[in-house]
């Protein structure tokens, strides 16, 4: 961006958008396990995420742009997460939450589990920790609005 | 009904994915209207398959999958477990780490009850109690950050004692929490009973017969809410709850508000329990040297125990098989959650989908736990 001498700001449609879409990534209401409840802190009251632009809980896929998969994906969830997925509308992003939904975690000695939910969906960000505390869970969107805007993750 | 329209009954599959399902609780209804006349729920999209991991594991590294079952008490599932593994494996914990234990438990059964009340409200449509609530429980886990380096999955306890002693400080800590604890509680509390929709949203809905209970099995605040005071830190004291001066909060109401107010008056219960606790705490060793570090795996068992424990779901019970060898044979778990979850279609008859929501809530489900 450039700002000019006489008050007003010159940028490019693309900048404009990538900055509008940044500021506003609305999550999907999808808890799955234990790091749902850490997803809750995080929009509760000490690590509040409406800072960041992403208070707004969406409770139908159709009207989100975040999927934080949060919790253990199993083999009898992994087709509904994907459908799910189907329904949001692009731009979409998918956060991966916790060791499980990275590989399995503590379970990828188990039948029922899927071994990452990048093995269903493309995936963003993948945000470790077992469960990722809320100031990680943070992180994990703060690094998917440089990634939005096209910068590197510092 | 076989080729012939029915136009009469709709089915609607609420969930896996639905806000108030708390988790991956799939039910199917069957609506008259907006009267449903069945509900049948759907479990098994968290089967994680814990028990069966645990018959692979060591005794001691078994903690870690009991913390991810009732993911919101893990002390309570962590003490439910040791129990058990502690009566198989014939080591007895020091005197401190009992009343260590009790003030861990009784912590997360704050933490636990907190969450539900948070979610209870959005249930039902109220987000302000949600940021009450949550405060609290951020101090809560402030707390266990401090003693065990983890807010949530805690993994403190082990076999034979705890993972850090309590010092001072953390005592001091945890009394000055408690000392602005009820002000709080009671002020978001207030949110919940004087307001006159939540009342006549949960006032004489979702109503258990106290046979009915019996009968389904049902333990917890769901079963104290139907009149009958079966709670295990009475009936069957562990720990040190024998020592202990407390009372069963009872109601008589049978409806999802009683089982909101005996879950409250639980918490009160549960700071009284504290309070006590802190003061009566003996100095003393705080791990069992039979049980120290070097020596966890190669603790044999055999037998065949069962151990039952008060979570804040209900009664919390291990069945543990040893063989002889360093690995449990067989390990199966009580989930409350699973027994209180089954009386959900005979409660959820003839009622509206709005009320549904709350009967559903009312139970307080962590689908961990129910699935395993």
């Amino acid at each position: 961006m450039k700002t000019g001498d006489a008050g007003f700001i010159t940028t490019t449609l693309e900048n404009a958008l990538e900055w509008g879409r940044s500021n506003s990534i609305w999550p999907f209401t999808f808890g799955l396990a234990c790091c749902a409840i850490e997803m809750m802190a995080t929009q509760a009251s000490r690590l509040d995420i409406s800072r960041f632009g992403s208070e707004v809980f969406r409770n139908s896929p159709r009207q989100s742009d975040l999927m934080i998969v949060s919790g253990t994906v199993t083999k009898k969830m992994a087709p509904r997460l994907k459908r799910l997925y189907d329904e949001m509308p692009y731009p979409k992003y998918v956060i991966a939450m916790g060791v499980c939904v990275i590989q399995g975690g503590p379970y990828n000695q188990g039948y029922s589990v899927v071994m990452g939910v990048d093995r269903v969906v493309p995936v963003d960000v993948y945000v470790p920790g077992c469960p990722p505390t809320p100031e990680a869970l943070t992180h994990g969107i703060m690094l998917l609005q440089d990634k939005i805007r096209k910068r590197e993750g510092k | 009904m076989e080729g012939q329209l029915n136009s009469r009954y709709v089915e609607l599959n609420m969930g896996p994915q639905h806000p108030s399902t708390h988790g991956v609780l799939r039910l199917k209804l069957l609506l008259d209207g907006e009267t449903v006349k069945n509900v049948e729920p759907v479990i098994g999209y968290l089967h994680r398959n814990a028990e069966k991991i645990c018959e692979l594991d060591y005794y001691c590294d078994s903690l870690i999958y009991f913390d991810r079952m009732d993911y919101v008490a893990a002390m309570n599932m962590e003490v439910g477990y040791l129990e058990a593994a502690e009566k198989l494996l014939a080591i007895e914990p020091p005197e401190r780490v009992k009343w260590i234990r009790v003030i861990m438990a009784e912590l997360n059964r704050l933490a636990s009850h907190l969450v539900w009340a948070g979610a209870f409200g959005l249930d039902l449509g109220m987000i302000t109690p949600f940021f009450y609530f949550f405060e609290e429980r951020e101090k809560i886990l402030n707390l266990f950050t401090e003693i065990c380096g983890s807010r949530q999955e805690t993994n403190y306890m082990s076999i034979g004692g705890v993972y850090q002693d309590f010092n001072d400080k953390i005592i001091f800590k945890i009394k000055q929490f408690l000392k602005q604890f009820p002000k709080k509680m009671e002020g978001a509390y207030s949110l919940f009973i004087k307001n006159d929709i939540f009342l006549s949203r949960t006032k004489g809905i979702g109503i258990l017969e106290p046979e009915v209970a019996l009968s389904y099995g049902v333990t917890g605040p769901m079963l104290r809410a139907s009149g009958v005071p079966y709670d295990v830190r009475k009936d069957a004291p562990y720990l040190v709850y024998d020592k202990l001066n407390f009372d069963i909060p009872i109601s008589k109401g049978k409806d999802v508000l009683a089982r909101c107010i005996v879950r409250f008056e639980e918490m009160r219960q549960s700071v009284k329990i504290l309070n006590q606790a802190l003061d009566k705490i003996p100095d003393g060793p705080y791990f069992n040297p039979k049980a120290k570090k070097s020596l966890m795996i190669r603790l044999r068992g055999e037998g065949d125990v069962y151990a039952r424990t008060e979570s804040p779901k209900g009664e919390f019970g291990v069945h543990l098989v040893g063989d002889g060898t360093v690995k449990p044979y067989r390990l199966h778990v009580r989930s409350p959650a699973f027994k209180n979850l089954s009386v959900l279609p005979f409660l959820s008859r003839d009622v509206l989908i709005a009320d549904m929501v709350a009967i559903s809530g009312s139970i307080d489900l962590v689908f961990g736990e129910v699935d395993r």
